[in-house]
């Protein structure tokens, strides 16, 4: 419905609402005021309406919100989620040398020997999909999975290839997918933030740009859920003033505010008076958010946390994640900045999904019982794989891989127990349905209703998008 | 409302002026069509993709963008046929129904509109008029009669065809404010305010203009606007985000900006100031600004492909700080839309790919004074040395003749590097093509460096490592540590005959060196722990056996940056045949507690050569002194020749003592501040610019020459040298379609929010049209050719002569009162029927705070300051941020221009107000109006402090009662006195609060004071409860959207 009209900074929303009353290009009055709002890029949301207000996408959407389980550092594929016997028998060797023509790696030289796969795997559910034994968890729910084993990128150092995998170009300074999402669709939670970021393990290599706006207005980037003091920032009022205070304080701000309306009739006050309205409420639905006192024992067993204690970490922010996305949240993004095992990988590996195991596959299960996962989308993934070869003199560490890597997806629109793409035997070049990032990008905007050639920003001349000048739909993977 | 509007029914009218500017679509019947208004934006947004000047996704063989191809036959009828819409191809395919003939194809893009269609039909029955880009055509000024102000006359001339008439001048408190607010980013004081009430005289506002302009504050308020274009940052960016001394540039913006550097002069430096005549600190500094962009030291990357990427976005930088123009697509492709190929993308690159990543020691004044004493009392004691032996001249030239000798008795020959490697390949030095190694990318704290040469040589007796300086190493190199110097803990070397591969230990009898360190422990910041016994000091230490200790060939402050030469004498010569492979394996086990490169201590660039002379060892005179020795003596520098007289004066006894004194002195240099900078590559480091295929820095093809696009003015010369300073004067060249009006328009979008042309970055053909396009054109020449007298005298190019003139203009001050029919017509204030109102920058909200509370400290320059963070912050943080030092004094209350800015983890408090990352440059501003914002300006530590200390000033009001305060508390945030029902709502929020105070509801000394401050900075007469009370006022005040607003 959008579509006719381009998110064109030169169509000031006055031309626009007239060119839409005199054309009669048949859009009515109430997505008139949604399409102004969000244009007005000078001025935010001057108007009566959330800044975040939700907006209809392209077309019936197959999910209407995502989480993204974001696995930075990159996770072995090869020891995780696609088994070579193959490079089992290869352990030790050199690859062949027609596999690495034109081939560069980040670290070691690329006629290192090759490693093995460091951990068994078993099939498992009705699909008989093959997961290694490391994620029991997960293999207890890979019928609802579709996994992807033909991943590409192009870029091997984890900050470029997280700010590529995140916001569609390795160059710093783009709109995330999240903020895309937030930009097409608006939110439904009127006082939580549209777009949360959830972070455990260490901080992320890509930084704030990871969930950045870029040049999408501000308001559309993502906003770090804290584990622990106030989970927004500067969400308390400041020592000493109690509730009623904060009450009191507001209430004479608002007449104050609503007295320089009249003297100025600046719409822009109204918009402040509402963003103060909003702050409010926000000071009590985030404490009540992350609040898991209402949550069963059960629940709480099922992620894995001690429902005594429930410790901040990965399973934690699974848990929050589908509360966010209970309360309308658009887009939830984790990131366990973890997986960079170019030594220790067997103990490495153990350990992190140790950490995220049970609780990413407790997440799906969770979004499944509450009808939740049919409109949610899961991604699982980090920002490049691992090589074959070895790193490292121990036979015991994986360098970076940009061929081929698995990710996979759960829910609203995605196949489950499905498993789409291949790699070769040594799981470094893919032979089947590669996916680049931007194809990626393109399916998943189009499974929450939007045209990834018509969901564009105008910025420096261009109609940008989240997938450049690129971007296929993956049919494989769609439901 | 009817001084606003003056009839309902003409709005539409109205409307269709206000869309000339936009998309075009819209024309009452009578009026022509307009191709740039018109028709152009059509065409740029449903045709040049595949129908422009791209020849590589052209389709058809069709363009649309140049009238003679359009009109021409091509495989039936022509696509336009001028004056004939039904027969042209253009028409018959918009309109055809048949979705295999239709244009743009569906799905493709947008479809047209009907109202679209309409206007291209009627353009071709018109003839179908072409017209260059308006932007590319250079401006010119349209007349305007005398004795009216220039803006005025272009805005009132539009708004006559409008409903809407301008607004009254705003009243004198709002305009200051306005003014005070435009010019120096602060409000006034209430001192200001009041002096500027009771002036009576006719220019008391052109006073206050001047005033404002002279004020050192001005300099920083338009120092961020710069900031802003030139992406700068405190932090590397990348997984590192390192920090890095970046101020002295932003302190050379302010300077520039206060003393009103020309533009042109202020963008000449800026991209070639070391390339000018009698290039000085200043000059170098200037040219940070194309080095504000990332730098990538993250493991294992490769230094190239980053290099390129910071290329692009320095073009990027250049395109839309001072170009106007997105040129960044075609570094993949021909651009779709603006007449820019590739070529001429690369061609413009060129122009800026030949310079060092340089990092260089800048003095600040207190460090000159040093260096001048220091200066003073070297050249004292020359004059000593030379009395104490008069016969010096002859000694020093027996002397020189000598070294001279001595250090071409040694034949060195240099050995090839084959390899070069660390473990785990952490970083990838980088073989170039004189035998030398060059390390730059990851900064290893403890590696092992492991090189594989070769040699010819039938008979070696000796290795020497050199080190050496490269431009793109810190101050120069030779090493990569704080000061640009290196430690080796332990060398071996290993050798074999050409022909085999077996390395066998090759026994090493003695190491020298031409310097080093003193026998000393390492550096307190390098320590590991407190009982870290690591020494450094002379080349002993190499062959020792022994990691803990290492030689360096620091030797102290005015020193740290010479090249070097360590020798190891072979305990027997080595004798191959086939010639000799070496392996040589360097530990670098003297960095410090860091896993992420600042604490390194490694080497940048460095080359073996070998010798078969008898007992080689290292030179005997130094780095410094050798290259003097080797240059002919009409090239020595007056350093040179203080090096030699010094260091032949330390091996006479007469002079001895001097010469002592004076290395004295040397040591005394101070190390300085930093900055980042280019520097041009000259001799065999010279570098040509080659078409990247499809963008990839992998894929390098043609070369080009460096030029400029044809679509735009030409150098004033074409015999101009290929480098920045002719690319800086081309676009800073009067014929400049583009530059002037770029800077003008960003100015102009300071000031009222949106620019004339709303599309800050881009001027091009897809640009919005400018609302007020002679206007637009009249700006840019008076800015380029001042003529209208402001009382002062007014250089070309000044940026105070532009801010005078625009803030002289009605226009400019004019009530924001806006009717709602105004709003409603014309919600951006696009026309100018009022005065501007918008929120504020962040920057300014926070300085605002600080101001009306009275925390601010105004000192101006300097490094950045931390500012407090919020616990859990740097967890989001991949590199551990343990040089985050908060400001705990005042300094701390600095205004925003100094708060530190770090890339990967942007400040909170001016992030929320949409402050930019810094990761790319940024022209125009967003604006949000969030529930976040509010809690930032709500809780934040910032503004609770700032709330506390307000409250304390207002209490320090000893003779003022409780409206009194309000009223000063309302204005030193708003600038305005609060009316009636304004402080009736204050003063029931202040007797509420003091109640519940008095009831023990609320803690006085939790809201009133914080970890600065406490009871005892309470004014006498005021007690812990009022400072609460008045706590609680003071925040709503700060929140007042007239707080936050220029209005």
């Amino acid at each position: 419905m959008k579509s006719p009209i381009p998110h064109s900074p030169a169509a000031s929303p006055v031309s626009r609402r007239w060119f839409l009353e005199q054309c009669g290009v048949g859009v009515g009055s109430l997505a008139l005021g949604a399409l102004a709002a969000r244009d007005n890029a000078a001025y935010g949301a001057t108007t009566n309406e959330h800044p975040l207000a939700v907006q209809p996408p392209h077309y019936a959407p197959r999910a209407k919100r995502v989480i993204y389980l974001f696995q930075a550092g990159a996770p072995s594929h090869l020891d995780l989620y696609d088994y070579k016997a193959e490079l089992a028998d290869w352990s030790g060797k050199k690859p062949p040398a027609e596999l690495l023509e034109g081939y560069r790696a980040a670290f070691i030289k690329p006629d290192s020997a090759l490693l093995g796969p460091k951990y068994e795997f078993s099939r498992h559910g009705e699909s008989g999909i093959e997961i290694s034994n490391l994620l029991p968890y997960t293999a207890s729910i890979v019928d609802k999975l579709c996994i992807v084993r033909s991943v590409s990128t192009t870029a091997v150092n984890h900050a470029p290839a997280q700010i590529l995998m995140n916001t569609g170009t390795q160059i710093f300074g783009r709109p995330s997918f999240g903020a895309w999402s937030l930009y097409g669709l608006g939110s439904e939670a009127t006082d939580l933030p549209g777009y949360v970021v959830l972070s455990s393990a260490n901080g992320t290599s890509g930084g704030a740009s990871n969930w950045g706006s870029g040049f999408l207005p501000t308001r559309f980037g993502g906003v770090p859920l804290r584990s622990s003091g106030d989970p927004i920032l500067y969400l308390s009022n400041p020592k000493g003033v109690d509730a009623r205070t904060q009450r009191a304080s507001l209430d004479t701000l608002k007449r104050l505010n609503e007295q320089e309306l009249a003297r100025m009739g600046d719409p822009q006050i109204q918009a402040r008076i509402n963003a103060y309205e909003l702050a409010y409420r926000m000071q009590t639905s985030g404490p009540e958010l992350v609040d898991l006192t209402g949550e069963s024992e059960s629940t709480l067993k099922m992620y894995g946390l001690d429902p005594q204690q429930p410790k901040p970490g990965y399973a934690k922010n699974c848990l929050l994640a589908r509360r966010l996305i209970e309360r309308g949240v658009r887009f939830v993004q984790l990131f366990h900045e973890a997986w960079d095992h170019h030594g220790g990988l067997k103990a490495g590996l153990a350990r992190r999904c140790g950490e995220t195991d049970q609780a990413s596959a407790a997440l799906v299960t969770d979004l499944e019982r509450r009808g939740l996962l049919e409109d949610t989308i899961v991604i699982w993934g980090g920002e490049f794989g691992r090589t074959p070869m070895v790193q490292g003199g121990g036979a015991d560490g994986r360098d970076h891989h940009n061929r081929a890597f698995t990710m996979w997806f759960a829910g609203g629109g995605v196949k489950s127990g499905h498993v789409h793409g291949e790699t070769d035997p040594f799981g470094f070049n893919v032979v089947r349905d590669e996916v680049p990032v931007a194809d990626l990008h393109a399916t998943l905007l189009h499974l929450l209703g939007m045209d990834h050639k018509k969901l564009t920003f105008r910025s420096s001349g261009l109609d940008m998008r989240l997938t450049g000048v690129q971007g296929e739909l993956v049919p494989g993977i769609i439901a | 409302m009817q001084r606003f509007i003056r009839s309902r029914v003409q709005v539409f009218s109205t409307l269709v002026v206000l869309h000339g500017f936009a998309a075009g679509a819209a024309l009452k019947g009578e009026e022509a069509v307009d191709y740039t208004r018109d028709i152009q934006p059509i065409l740029a947004d449903h045709c040049f993709e595949c129908h422009g000047q791209d020849p590589s996704s052209r389709e058809a063989e069709l363009r649309l963008d140049q009238r003679t191809v359009a009109v021409a036959e091509l495989n039936g009828d022509p696509a336009i046929v001028p004056g004939n819409a039904e027969k042209s191809g253009l028409i018959q395919r918009i309109e055809s129904p048949d979705p295999d003939l239709q244009m743009p194809p569906p799905g493709h893009g947008h479809p047209l509109t009907e109202a679209e269609r309409g206007l291209l039909r009627r353009w071709i029955e018109e003839g179908a008029e072409y017209r260059d880009h308006w932007a590319f055509v250079p401006p010119v000024k349209a007349g305007c009669p005398n004795g009216v102000h220039p803006i005025d006359f272009f805005v009132k001339r539009q708004l006559a065809t409008t409903d809407l008439v301008p607004s009254p001048r705003a009243d004198r408190a709002t305009l200051l404010r306005r003014l005070s607010l435009d010019l120096v980013g602060l409000p006034p004081t209430p001192e200001q305010l009041d002096a500027f009430l009771a002036d009576n005289s006719p220019d008391a506002y052109e006073k206050q203009v001047e005033g404002l302009l002279q004020s050192p504050q001005y300099g920083e308020r338009w120092a961020r606007w710069w900031l802003d274009a030139a992406r700068y940052s405190d932090s590397d960016g990348y997984e590192k985000d390192l920090p890095r001394k970046q101020w002295p540039w932003r302190d050379w913006v302010i300077e520039a900006l206060n003393d009103d550097l020309p533009y042109d002069r202020f963008v000449i430096e800026q991209l070639a100031g070391d390339l000018v005549p009698d290039a000085a600190q200043a000059e170098h500094v200037a040219t940070g600004f194309l080095r504000n962009g990332m730098v990538n030291e993250e493991g294992a990357v490769i230094a190239e492909e980053f290099r390129m990427e910071g290329l692009i976005d320095r073009m990027d930088c250049l395109g839309k700080a001072v170009l106007g123009l997105t040129i960044a697509c075609a570094q993949c492709h021909d651009h779709k839309y603006d007449p820019i190929t590739t070529r001429e993308y690369y061609q413009l690159m060129a122009y800026i790919n030949n310079d060092y990543e340089a990092v260089s020691r800048v003095y600040g004044p207190g460090h000159q004074k040093t260096i001048e004493s220091i200066e003073k009392d070297i050249t004292a004691k020359e004059s000593a040395i030379k009395q104490a032996a008069p016969d010096w001249e002859d000694k020093l030239a027996t002397w020189i003749e000598s070294q001279q000798k001595n250090l071409t008795q040694t034949k060195w020959h240099a050995a090839t590097p084959t390899s070069a490697e660390v473990p785990d390949g952490i970083c990838h030095p980088e073989l170039l093509p004189d035998n030398s190694v060059l390390n730059l990318g990851f900064r290893p704290t403890s590696t092992r460096l492991t090189v594989l040469l070769e040699s010819d040589q039938p008979n070696i007796t000796g290795l020497r490592l050199c080190g050496l300086k490269h431009g793109d190493l810190i101050f120069g190199g030779p090493g990569r540590s704080y000061v640009g110097n290196f430690a080796i803990s332990e060398i071996r070397v290993e050798g074999c005959s050409r022909d085999s591969d077996t390395y066998e230990r090759i026994e090493v009898s003695s190491a020298t060196a031409d310097a080093a360190s003193k026998n000393r422990l390492i550096d307190p910041y390098l320590r590991r722990n407190q009982e870290d016994s690591r020494m450094v000091g002379g080349a002993d230490y190499l062959i020792d056996g022994l990691w803990e200790t290492a030689w360096t060939p620091d030797r102290g402050p005015h020193f740290h940056n010479e090249p070097c030469e360590a020798v190891l004498q072979f305990k027997e010569a080595i004798q191959h045949d086939a010639g000799t492979k070496f392996r040589i394996v360097m530990e670098f086990r003297h960095g410090g507690n860091d896993a992420h490169g600042r604490k390194n201590n490694f080497i940048g660039r460095f080359r073996f050569d070998v010798t078969g002379q008898e007992s080689p060892s290292a030179a005997a005179v130094t780095g410094d002194v050798r290259q003097a020795l080797e240059k002919p003596a009409a090239d020595r520098t007056a350093d040179d020749n203080r090096k030699l007289l010094v260091t032949w004066a330390l091996n006479d006894e007469r002079t001895k003592s001097l010469a002592n004194s004076i290395h004295k002195q040397w040591n005394r240099w101070p190390e300085g501040d930093s900055v980042l900078h280019l520097a041009t590559r000259d001799g065999d480091d010279v570098r040509d610019t080659r078409i990247l295929e499809r963008g990839s820095w992998q894929s390098p093809g043609s070369e080009v020459q460096a030029g400029v696009p044809e679509s735009l003015h030409p150098l004033s010369s074409d015999r101009q040298p290929p480098n920045r300073l002719t690319l800086a004067r081309w676009l800073t060249d009067r014929e400049s379609p583009t530059t002037a009006r770029v800077a003008v328009n960003r100015i102009w979008q300071a000031y009222f929010g949106t620019g004339l042309v709303e599309t800050t970055d881009d001027f091009g053909v897809r640009s919005a049209l400018p609302s007020h396009p002679e206007m637009l054109d009249w700006l840019a020449v008076e800015f380029m050719q001042p003529s209208i007298p402001t009382g002062k005298q007014s250089e070309p190019w000044s940026l105070k002569h532009l801010h005078r003139v625009i803030v002289t203009s009605d226009t400019y001050q004019q009530s924001a009162v806006a009717a709602p029919e105004a709003v409603e017509i014309d919600p951006q204030n696009r026309l100018l029927a009022r005065g501007p109102r918008f929120r504020v920058d962040a920057e300014m909200i926070r300085d605002i705070a600080l101001a009306a509370s009275g925390l601010l400290k105004d000192t101006v320059g300097g490094p950045s300051v931390f500012p407090p963070v919020p616990d859990g912050l740097f967890s989001l943080s991949f590199t551990a941020v343990d040089f985050w030092d908060t400001a705990k004094d005042d300094e701390r209350y600095r205004r925003s221009l100094y708060v530190f800015r770090r890339r990967s983890m942007p400040d909170p408090v001016l992030a929320s107000f949409d402050a930019p990352s810094g990761d790319a440059a940024c022209v125009r501003r967003t604006y949000s109006n969030t529930p976040l914002a509010a809690l930032t300006s709500l809780n934040a530590t910032i503004f609770t402090e700032a709330a506390q200390a307000m409250a304390l000033r207002l209490l320090s009001k000893a003779s003022f009662n409780d409206r009194d305060r309000l009223i000063y508390g309302y204005r030193l945030c708003t600038s305005r006195k609060p009316i009636g029902e304004e402080v009736d709502a204050l003063s029931d929020l202040l007797e509420a609060t003091r109640a519940r105070l008095a009831a023990g509801e609320l803690t006085a000394a939790e809201i009133a004071f914080n970890s600065l401050t406490n009871p005892a900075d309470l004014p006498p007469t005021a007690s812990p409860n009022e400072a609460a009370a008045w706590t609680i006022v003071c925040r709503v005040l700060l929140n007042l959207d007239a707080t936050l607003s220029k209005g």
